[in-house]
């Protein structure tokens, strides 16, 4: 590689923001402007704001039409979207070197949105078809009864999209006031990575965001207490039984963190985890796959299995027994020293661009308000060792997850889960 | 750009390789003209079976063995069998990249193919199958690419579930002797890598591979352009197909960017008219697909299915519409993102050697940062308006898939 990485930080009057890595043998430069804010943050009449509020920040401004929006960001070749999450709304765009001002332009224009009643009421179609294109994937039918019953009663347990009653029920005022609640310059952070001027973005921003109305707006941190429960949603048209089982895990703030990732890479990585030769080697499963979620607070580890109905319970039984496995004997030596291969890799090639370095600066500033370089990051992960991975798991119950299936099933029974 | 690098043995095997210093990762891709076109017609899915098989075990290690190592050196790999080759991609920190190469050499050439194996891949084969039939979308794009190429062309890898249950191991490994060879084969690497050494490398690993037969395959009977698939989904999925020019002819360019003007940013075409003016659906693109000799440009939509009729109509509409003219702000829109796209490319080590590969594959050479440059910077209306004189879209093949069939407007159709 050679030549150094630049971390700069900044902060506006009004509390807004700014992050900047600069990478010098990059060709491009993407930004990101994070808004903390998320499903977790709706109240129970506003589901699936934050999501239709994303798409409604495309939709034009005093300055620009809809289709003004994104002809300006085509004329410059631009690579941009959005995205929603439990807690973070993100808007982004990766563009030459050139075109980073008239990124800039665009991005912070369009996040002082219009809101028009006739753009809401036709984008609030393209929402209810986004609803129904994931109600006809059954993996994500399941993944939503999952996290509602894990979650329960926690706002992490709201649902990203909402559903077809609350977006339809949902009125602009009710959007423009959970914008005006939300969308404060103390509650967004802006990442840039790749090839840039610092100071003169820096000016830039100041000048254009400056004015944003300031102010924070706190996250109430509710904890979640799982309470183990397994659901059978029997769903005659489907031919795979679908299953999620989710475990409490360490939040994203925790130093626990790696130590979770590098389980979860050891368990349920999609190809040479424990899982995978337990049930994908030996062909009774189609999908096996174990990730680690981190949110504010608190932290789960999602299990997926795909199968056939006939060998869904047993499959649940061995991934259980995996679970045992690890939780009372611990992993070993190599298998530490191989998640950690695989998850180095990944993480250098990940950032080796622009986009993906914005994505993991933004993140790692909203949940931990910390600059990491990647050499820093592969520290971390190199540390893990088989002892902190035993230590955390005598505090995260892997033992008892909460299990959902979905597909032709109508009880999940097997000799092997009886005992 | 730097140079790219190649050579070809007088077994008939490239290498390509783009050194790229500024990155600290590597790239590898491995086509072996093995694709499952040549998958005996009675028992297709053969190519995609031997792709799983194929990593269970090779040269001194044993399955385990093998994913153990290539996890060692932090090697993300995939495997696929495609219409014409099988391919081998890898990414990894770039000083990890020739024992990978190694490993893979091993996969290529000395594969146990092991019979304890073998009734698992035939089980993972099954619900893959199995699988496709929860994901509509993905369903209907194997099935408009069936009803559109003649067979085998436009076969799904993933083959026929009666074919697969009566495979034996002796005919995956007899599917193997015949078709991986080097003759056709390209390897193409890019990254933080030596040319030199990756060169002599390759000659150690592969100069000595020597020949079989050539296989063959048949072209089948043009399949039924009109079909519906009575699923009881909330919505309904649209392909619509059509012809357009294979890469590397005549103007290639201009049905590139034909498609760009249709389906490239989100101020392209079909999403500002089926998704932002009307609200029609969520997801609506179009996509260029190219063999050596044909090629075809597929359109998707999905949409409510009391929304599905209205959403075929304005698709097709707006792809009868399009050989009426383009505008110069279109045509500059389509130049900047192609442009910005050539150029964010040279950031990344798999998308370098994914792309020399294709090259080499159609063209039989490497196109240069300045040709391109050169095609896009001199695209203008006339030119695409020219190519869509040749190759109008209409004729569709179009196919349905969603609770109940869609009238088709023949006007618009043919």
């Amino acid at each position: 590689m050679g030549g150094a990485v630049i971390f700069q930080y900044t902060r506006l009057a009004n509390g807004l923001e700014i992050i900047g890595e600069y990478m010098p043998h990059s060709r491009s430069v993407a930004v990101g402007f994070f808004v903390k804010t998320g499903a977790r943050d709706e109240r129970p009449e506003e589901a699936g704001v934050s999501h239709f509020l994303e798409h409604m920040v495309f939709k034009g401004t005093k300055r620009r039409t809809a289709l003004d929006v994104n002809r300006d960001f085509d004329a410059i070749g631009a690579i941009y979207n959005a995205c929603t999450g439990e807690e973070t709304t993100l808007f982004w765009a990766t563009v030459l070197p050139e075109y980073l001002f008239s990124a800039l332009d665009i991005l912070t224009d369009i996040l002082q949105p219009s809101l028009r009643q006739e753009d809401f009421d036709t984008e609030k179609q393209v929402i209810l078809e986004e609803i129904r294109m994931y109600e006809d994937q059954p993996m994500w039918l399941a993944y939503d009864e999952a996290v509602a019953l894990f979650f329960r009663d926690h706002p992490l347990g709201h649902r990203i999209l909402g559903t077809v009653e609350s977006i339809t029920a949902l009125t602009r005022e009710q959007m423009r006031d959970y914008y005006q609640r939300r969308y404060v310059a103390g509650n967004i952070v802006v990442a840039l990575a790749g090839r840039f001027d610092w100071e003169a973005t820096v000016n830039w921003l100041h000048d254009h965001c400056g004015p944003w109305p300031k102010g924070a707006t706190p996250r109430q941190l509710v904890p979640l207490e799982p309470r183990p429960a397994t659901k059978v949603v029997p769903r005659s048209q489907v031919n795979q039984e679908h299953v999620f089982l989710l475990s409490p895990a360490p939040p994203g703030e925790s130093k626990d963190r790696y130590a979770a990732e590098v389980l979860a890479t050891i368990v349920g990585d999609d190809i040479g985890s424990r899982l995978y030769w337990a049930l994908i080697d030996t062909g009774r499963a189609d999908s096996a796959d174990m990730s680690y979620h981190e949110y504010q607070g608190a932290g789960a580890f999602f299990t997926y299995l795909c199968s056939e109905p006939d060998d869904a319970a047993e499959n649940v039984a061995i991934a259980l027994e995996t679970f045992r496995q690890v939780a009372q004997e611990g992993v070993t030596d190599e298998e530490v020293a191989q998640a950690q291969s695989k998850l180095a890799s990944r993480w250098v090639r990940g950032n080796e661009r622009p986009q993906g370095r914005m994505q993991s600066l933004g993140y790692s500033w909203v949940y931990l308000h910390e600059y990491r370089s990647v050499d820093e990051e592969l520290a971390r992960l190199r540390a893990v060792t088989p002892q902190q991975i035993r230590a955390f798991l005598e505090q995260y119950n892997l033992l008892e997850p909460t299990i959902v299936a979905l597909g032709p099933l109508t009880e999940l029974t097997s000799p092997a889960l009886a005992g | 750009m730097a140079e790219v690098y190649h050579t070809t043995w007088p077994n008939g095997l490239t290498l390509l390789v783009e050194e790229m210093p500024e990155v600290r990762t590597a790239a590898l891709s491995i086509w072996v003209p093995a694709g499952h076109v040549y998958d005996p017609p009675q028992r297709l899915g053969t190519a995609n079976v031997l792709s799983e098989l194929i990593m269970r075990g090779a040269g001194p290690r044993d399955s385990r063995r093998l994913l153990l190592d290539l996890d060692a050196l932090g090697v993300d790999h995939g495997e696929t069998a495609g219409s014409f080759h099988m391919s081998f991609r890898a990414g990894t920190i770039a000083d990890n990249l020739i024992p990978a190469l190694r490993i893979f050499a091993d996969i290529v050439r000395r594969p146990h193919l092991p019979e304890k194996e073998f009734p698992a891949v035939k089980e993972l084969a099954l619900g893959e199958l199995d699988s496709l039939e929860d994901e509509p979308r993905e369903k209907l794009l194997v099935e408009l690419a069936r009803h559109y190429y003649p067979p085998p062309l436009g076969n799904d890898h993933r083959g026929e579930r009666e074919h697969i249950e009566s495979l034996t191991l002796e005919e995956v490994r007899q599917f193997y002797q015949q078709t991986f060879r080097p003759q056709g084969t390209i390897i193409s690497v890019a990254g933080r890598v030596n040319w030199s050494e990756i060169r002599a490398v390759v000659e150690e690993l592969f100069a000595d591979w020597t020949n079989a037969a050539e296989p063959t395959w048949q072209l089948g009977p043009e399949p039924e352009h009109r079909a519906h698939l009575t699923r009881p989904t909330q919505q309904t999925q649209i392909g619509v197909a059509y012809a357009s020019v294979p890469f590397g002819q005549d103007d290639h360019y201009a049905a590139r960017a034909a498609v760009a003007v249709l389906s490239g940013g989100m101020s392209s075409r079909l999403f500002t008219e089926v998704r932002e003016k009307r609200g029609l659906c969520y997801a609506v693109w179009a996509s260029y697909h190219s063999f050596k000799d044909r090629a075809s440009v597929f359109c998707y939509a999905g949409t409510t299915a009391e929304r599905a009729q209205e959403t075929l109509e304005v698709l097709l509409a707006e792809l009868r519409r399009l050989p009426e003219g383009v505008s110069a702000d279109e045509v500059q829109r389509v130049q900047a993102g192609l442009k910005s796209a050539l150029i964010m490319h040279q950031e990344s080590a798999s998308a370098r050697a994914a792309s020399i590969a294709s090259d080499w594959y159609f063209l039989g050479r490497v196109r240069s940062l300045d040709e391109i440059q050169h095609e896009i910077d001199t695209l203008t209306p006339q030119r695409i308006v020219e190519h869509l004189r040749h190759y109008p879209p209409r004729n569709f093949t179009i196919v349905t898939l969603g609770p109940k069939p869609l009238h088709i407007p023949e006007d618009l159709a043919n």
